[in-house]
C-alpha cells in the first residue's frame, strides 16, 4: 500500500539549477523510507516538496506529479496549510520556537483553531511520550524550550510534529547534531512511530540509513539511482555507483 | 637575541593610544554640555517653575504650558507615526517582493531621513496648516513631526524584524501556521523590544525638534493650556529659542532651567529605550 507516489518530478529553481531531475518512486505506508546519498544530491529539496515547504523559497517550477493518497500535491490550488498538518517535518537543526515546552507542542494545534484545554493537555503528554521525552520534562513543561539540551530540543521538534497527528513524518538529518545516545533514542522511537505513521528519513550517515531503512532510495546529483528494500540495498546493491558510495569510495 | 619591542610593535602601541585619545575627546563635549546645563539651570528648578505659567513677560514664573505642549506633541506624533511606521516595517520585512518598487520605497525612506527638519516645517505649513486648513495647531504639528520621525521608526523596526531568525518562520509555517499567524505570534513578540527602542528614539527626536513646530504649531506665548488638537501650543524647544533670543533682560537661569527640563525629558526617554534594549538582550533566547 503506497502512501506517496512520485512520478517524473523535476524541480527547477529560478537561477536554472535543477536539484531534482525526473525522479519517480513510491513511499509505502507505515514503513521507514530512507533517502540517502552525498550532499547536494537533492535530498532536502525532495523532502521539502512533500509538504510544499519549497513554496517558501524562490522555486519557480515543479513538473511531474506527487500523489498523497491519490491527491495531487503539486496542484496550485491545494491548501498547503492543511497539507503541512498531514505531512509534518523535523529539520536537521533543532529549532524550538521561542516559547515554553508546552506551547511548542500546542502551537500547531492552536494556530489551527484548537481551543479545548483538555485536548491540548492530552496531546502534550501523548506526543512527548511518543518522542521519548515525557519523563525528562514532565515537571517543567512551562520552562522555555530553549533551556533544554540539543538532544531534548530535537525530540521537542519531533513531538511538535507528532502533536499535529500527521499521516507522514519527514525527517531531514534529525540526528546530525546529536550525541550517540540521543541518536539512539530518536532511532528507537522511529521504530515505534512507523506503526502509526509513514516515515521518510534523510539519514546523516550511511550507517544510520542501514540501521533504519525498510526501504532505501539512493539519490545522486538530482537523480534516483536505485530503490530497494533496506536489507538488499546495504548488502547487495545492484548499481555500481550505489556500491561505491556505500563502501565509501566517494561522497 | 634580545627581547626588545620591535619598531612595528611600538607603532601599534602609538596607534592604540591615539585611538583611545580620540574616543575620550568625543565624550568630553557630551559630558561638558550636561554639566554646563545642569550647573546653570538647576537653580531655576522649583515647583513653580515646573507647574506655573510664565510671568513678567516670561522673565519669571514657570514653563508649564511649554512642558504640556511638548508632551502633547510627542503623544500626537506617536499616535500617527507608530502604527504607520510599524505597519510599513512589517510589510517591508515580511511581505515586500524583492523588486524595483520595493527598492524605490527603501530609497525614499532613507532619503526622507536626510531631509533637513526646516524643510519638513515648511512642508507641514503648506500641507497641514494651509491646504488642509488645520491652522497652526497640535494636529498640524504632530503630523509634521510624524512624517519626520517615520524613517527612523521604519528603519529600526524593520531591522528588529529581520534580526529574528529565519528558521522560526520556516518552523512555524511547517506546522501549519499562516504567514500572518507566524508574524503575530512569533516574529512580532521577538522583535518588540527592538521596535520599541526605535519608536522611543524617533519620538525623542520629535520632542526636541524646533524647526518643524516653528512653522506649524508653536506659539510665542499663550495665557492658557490648549483645549483641543486644533489649538496652538507652546513647546519646550521653541520656548527656549524665544526666551534666549527674543526677550531682552531674560535671567540666564530661566533659559538654562528650560534647557535642563528639555534635556531631562529627552534623556529619560533615551534611558527607557536603553533599558528596554538591554533587558531584552539579556532575556533573548537566540
Amino acid at each position: 500500500m503506497n502512501k506517496i507516489s512520485i512520478r517524473n518530478l523535476t524541480l527547477t529553481y529560478s537561477d536554472g539549477v535543477q536539484p531534482l531531475r525526473d525522479i519517480s518512486f513510491d513511499i509505502p505506508a507505515n514503513q521507514i523510507s530512507v533517502i540517502f546519498g552525498p550532499a547536494g544530491g537533492g535530498k532536502s529539496s525532495l523532502l521539502r516538496s512533500l509538504n510544499r515547504l519549497n513554496d517558501l523559497t524562490d522555486l519557480t517550477h515543479q513538473k511531474g506529479s506527487i500523489l498523497l493518497d491519490d491527491q495531487e500535491l503539486l496542484d496550485p490550488t491545494l491548501d498547503v496549510i492543511q497539507l503541512r498538518r498531514r505531512v509534518g517535518m523535523v529539520f536537521a537543526r533543532p529549532v524550538v520556537l521561542p516559547l515554553s515546552i508546552r506551547k511548542n507542542l500546542t502551537y500547531g494545534l492552536e494556530v489551527a483553531g484548537e481551543t479545548n484545554k483538555d485536548r491540548l493537555l492530552e496531546v502534550v503528554e501523548s506526543s512527548l511520550k511518543k518522542a521519548a521525552l515525557w519523563d525528562e520534562v514532565k515537571d517543567r513543561l512551562d520552562d522555555p524550550a530553549i533551556a533544554l539540551s540539543g538532544g531534548q530540543q530535537q525530540r521537542v521538534c519531533l513531538a511538535r510534529v507528532l502533536a499535529l497527528e500527521p499521516e507522514v513524518v519527514l525527517l531531514d538529518e534529525p540526528t546530525s547534531g546529536l550525541d550517540p545516545i540521543s541518536t539512539g533514542k530518536v532511532e528507537e522511537s522511529l521504530q515505534d512511530l512507523k506503526k502509526e505513521y509513514t516515515i521518510v528519513l534523510v539519514p546523516h550517515s550511511v550507517q544510520q540509513a542501514a540501521r533504519t531503512a525498510d526501504q532505501a532510495i539512493f539519490l545522486l546529483q538530482g537523480e534516483v539511482i536505485e530503490v530497494s528494500s533496506g536489507d538488499l540495498m546495504f548488502t547487495n546493491p545492484q548499481e555500481q555507483r550505489t556500491q561505491d558510495y556505500i563502501q565509501g569510495r566517494f561522497g | 637575541m634580545t627581547m626588545k619591542l620591535s619598531a612595528r610593535q611600538h607603532k601599534q602601541r602609538l596607534g592604540f593610544s591615539l585611538l583611545t585619545l580620540m574616543t575620550f575627546l568625543t565624550v568630553i563635549p557630551i559630558i561638558g554640555v550636561v554639566i554646563y546645563i545642569v550647573y546653570l539651570g538647576f537653580p531655576a528648578i522649583n515647583l513653580e517653575f515646573l507647574t506655573g505659567f510664565p510671568r513678567e513677560g516670561m522673565r519669571d514664573g514657570g514653563i508649564l504650558p511649554a512642558i504640556i505642549g511638548t508632551f502633547y506633541l510627542t503623544l500626537g506624533t506617536a499616535i500617527f507615526a507608530v502604527p504607520l511606521g510599524i505597519g510599513s516595517a512589517i510589510y517591508l520585512s515580511e511581505y515586500a517582493p524583492d523588486n524595483r518598487a520595493t527598492k524605490l520605497i527603501r530609497i525614499a525612506i532613507i532619503n526622507l531621513a536626510g531631509i533637513p527638519s526646516v524643510v519638513y516645517g515648511l512642508f507641514g505649513l503648506g500641507l497641514f496648516v494651509l491646504f488642509l486648513g488645520f491652522g497652526t495647531s497640535i494636529l498640524a504639528g504632530s503630523l509634521t513631526l510624524s512624517i519626520m520621525t517615520l524613517p527612523v521608526i521604519i528603519s529600526t523596526a524593520e531591522e528588529a524584524l529581520r534580526a529574528v531568525p529565519q528558521a522560526f518562520r520556516t518552523v512555524s509555517m511547517s506546522v501549519g501556521a499562516t504567514k500572518w499567524q507566524t508574524i503575530r505570534k512569533i516574529i512580532l513578540p521577538q522583535a518588540l523590544p527592538g521596535i520599541l527602542t526605535g519608536v522611543i528614539l524617533g519620538l525623542e527626536r520629535a520632542a526636541g525638534e524646533t524647526a518643524p513646530i516653528l512653522f506649524t504649531v508653536a506659539a510665542f506665548f499663550l495665557p492658557s493650556l490648549p483645549n483641543s488638537p486644533l489649538d496652538a501650543t507652546m513647546a519646550l524647544p521653541y520656548h527656549l529659542y524665544v526666551i534666549s533670543t527674543q526677550v531682552p533682560g531674560m535671567p540666564i537661569k530661566i533659559q538654562y532651567g528650560t534647557a535642563l527640563v528639555l534635556l531631562v525629558f529627552v534623556l529619560s526617554m533615551n534611558l527607557i529605550a536603553t533599558t528596554i534594549r538591554s533587558r531584552a538582550r539579556a532575556k533573548r533566547q537566540w
